[in-house]
């Protein structure tokens, strides 16, 4: 084995631009297969992250008809909160009409008691005792609404009856927070105010259990444990990394092509060479042996090239972040201005292994060849 | 459905209401029974346009309306082009809509009912409901106040149900046509939601009738929605087969 990797090294070494080449190709492969993918987990970590301080908590209470999905679900899910249960925050979701600048905007609007914990959400602002009314709203909502902290605009709703009511809602925050699903198109509200809007005094759509909380036992209410409620990231975010894996495999490929065209041309090239190893005692699997070492050499060096440009620029990047460009930001997903790559053991493990795994396989296939060679013909040069 | 029918039959009393508050020698009741007089009929043709006033340009869209009695109507929309062919159908407390576009009748229900039709400052709700006022609120005279140069008679209707849509209208009615010339519709706050002005009173078959009404949603900017009325036919023999929900689609 020893001899075999020294004879693989000169070789390879011997090589010359070939070499360079190819080793230079794998080695832009391993640093984005490990940049690409650590972006996807950096992405994933903190939208689940966001998505738990702002919007899950650990799980939720959801009322049995209450549909998330379904808009028209939510005329009709509420029922009372369960007694003593502070742990749980409730939330009641309503649907109504603002008016900014003359002009109708439908919205839903969500009721949260002021002094909860569980969320994120400033809802401390939902105090403001100098206004009847104070509700807080996300950046996305300010931003289409045209609304501004300190604007007060006409809101229109129906009470659980259906009967209509108006009046003046006043902006004291808007909060900046990834999550887009308790932003867009949504006003939150002191929970008081809303029961007392809507006469439905004590109820609530949804409750947010914090860490202490344990589930509920109700037929009025349909658990849902944090990491149901984190699936959908992560099936979104598995598919988005499928698609940009198109872009390594390409680049993948390209390098091992490279390295199988180098294979062949060397076992094409060095008949004698392989003759002369079988003459002197090789046996023809030895040979093989040194042809695969030989071509997955590449993937070693490519291993070092990469981690002398690519340890730089993974610290450096992981320090500054991906800046996320705002039309990405509006895709309904939890993105961050920028994204803070996350490079896990596994990810640059599990990629050497890949990588130096596939560049063996390319080497040996055109290497099986040689067990077929007759070794005098070899040692003559004739072309088989 | 026909909107101007709709928006007539928003008028209509049952009976027992009184006036109070004012000292006048006819009664709620007899005031009502002279505007139902005027307003309804078993059976009503309408030729009409609705025009939608928009920020920049204004739309005009013609309809045929067929109605019989306050639970059957059936509309038909005649222009502008990308409406042609639509056809709307209420029964009781249920209301489909055919669209030639798609070749389907859809059924509106629930938050569908809330949205406007055609752009107009009307929703579909405004046009669903059913009950008679006298049901679901207690009327009170205000006053006799002048409306466009006319004496109106100035009544309050409060919700003595709890699920009505408006809680409070005021109306303005004509002293001596008994013709609704106005109506205002209020929030719980108080805060006016909805204003309906109507005008060009017309002696048509021996009754008074405002040909023109404007519909206008007092929280949002623009000049509301008018319904003209181009024809109006009382008590004609309407088939049917008009009032089914095959027909849509022929």
């Amino acid at each position: 084995m020893k001899l075999a990797l020294k004879l693989a090294f000169k070789n390879i070494y011997g090589a010359g631009l070939r070499t360079i080449l190819n080793v230079i190709v794998l080695s832009f492969s391993f640093v984005i297969i490990i940049f690409l993918n650590g972006v996807m987990d950096g992405w994933n970590a903190q939208a689940k992250k966001d998505t738990i301080e702002w919007e899950y908590g650990y799980g939720q209470l959801r009322h049995k008809d209450y549909d998330p999905y379904d808009p028209y679900t939510i005329l009709d899910s509420h029922a009372p909160i369960p007694e003593n249960r502070p742990d749980l925050t409730p939330i009641l979701i309503h649907q109504a009409s603002i008016y900014p600048e003359g002009r109708m905007m439908n919205i839903v609007l969500k009721g949260i008691p002021a002094d909860q914990q569980t969320l994120l959400l400033p809802t401390s602002h939902l105090n403001a005792q100098e206004k009847q009314y104070p509700v807080i709203i996300g950046k996305r909502f300010a931003a289409s609404s045209k609304l501004n902290v300190g604007d007060e605009v006409l809101l229109r709703w129906r009470d659980v009856n259906g009967t209509y009511d108006a009046n003046t809602i006043y902006i004291s925050a808007i909060f900046d927070s990834n999550v887009p699903t308790i932003d867009d198109g949504q006003i939150w509200m002191n929970i008081n105010n809303l029961w007392q809007m809507t006469d439905q005094v004590n109820e609530a759509t949804l409750l947010v259990l914090n860490e202490t909380s344990t589930p509920l036992e109700s037929t009025l209410w349909n658990f849902t444990s944090q990491k149901e409620l984190l699936s959908t990231i992560e099936e979104i975010i598995a598919t988005k990394k499928i698609s940009s894996s198109i872009m390594y495999i390409l680049l993948l490929a390209i390098a091992l092509l490279a390295i199988f065209d180098t294979q062949v041309l060397s076992i094409f090239r060095r008949q004698k060479e392989i003759g002369t190893y079988v003459a002197l005692g090789m046996t023809r699997r030895k040979v093989v042996g040194l042809f695969t070492v030989e071509g997955s050499m590449y993937s070693i060096l490519a291993l070092f090239l990469a981690s002398l440009y690519g340890t730089p620029f993974f610290i450096f990047i992981k320090k500054i972040g991906i800046p996320v460009a705002e039309a990405d930001q509006e895709v309904g997903l939890a993105i961050a201005e920028r994204i803070f790559p996350i490079y896990g053991f596994s990810l640059v493990i599990g990629t050497v292994i890949v990588v130096v795994l596939a560049s063996t396989i390319v080497s040996f296939l055109p290497a099986r060849k040689i067990a077929k060679i007759n070794p005098v013909s070899a040692l003559k040069g004739k072309i088989q | 459905m026909n909107s101007i029918s709709r928006i007539v039959l928003l008028f209509i009393f049952g009976s027992s209401l009184t006036l109070q508050g004012q000292s006048t020698s006819i009664t709620a009741d007899e005031i009502l029974k002279k505007v139902d007089a005027n307003m309804i009929a078993d059976t009503q043709i309408v030729s009409s346009e609705m025009i939608v006033y928009g920020k920049r340009k204004s739309r005009t869209i013609k309809s045929k309306g067929y109605s019989r009695g306050s639970d059957k109507h059936f509309t038909e929309y005649l222009s502008p082009e990308r409406e042609k062919g639509t056809k709307m159908l209420k029964l009781e407390d249920r209301l489909w809509i055919y669209s030639p576009a798609t070749d389907r009748i859809i059924q509106l229900s629930g938050h569908l009912l809330r949205q406007s039709v055609m752009g107009s400052d009307l929703s579909y709700e405004d046009m669903m409901e059913e009950r008679k006022l006298t049901d679901i609120y207690t009327a009170s005279t205000l006053s006799i106040e002048e409306l466009d140069n006319r004496q109106t008679y100035k009544m309050e209707l409060l919700a003595k149900v709890e699920d009505v849509s408006y809680y409070k209208r005021i109306l303005w009615i004509d002293t001596a046509r008994f013709v609704p010339l106005k109506e205002e519709l209020y929030a719980k706050s108080g805060k006016l939601l909805k204003k309906t002005s109507l005008s060009e009173v017309k002696q048509i078959q021996g009754r008074w009738y405002p040909t023109k009404i404007n519909y206008k949603d007092m929280l949002k900017d623009g000049q509301g929605t008018d319904f003209i009325v181009n024809e109006i036919i009382f008590n004609p023999a309407i088939a049917d087969r008009l009032f089914l929900k095959s027909t849509l689609k022929n």
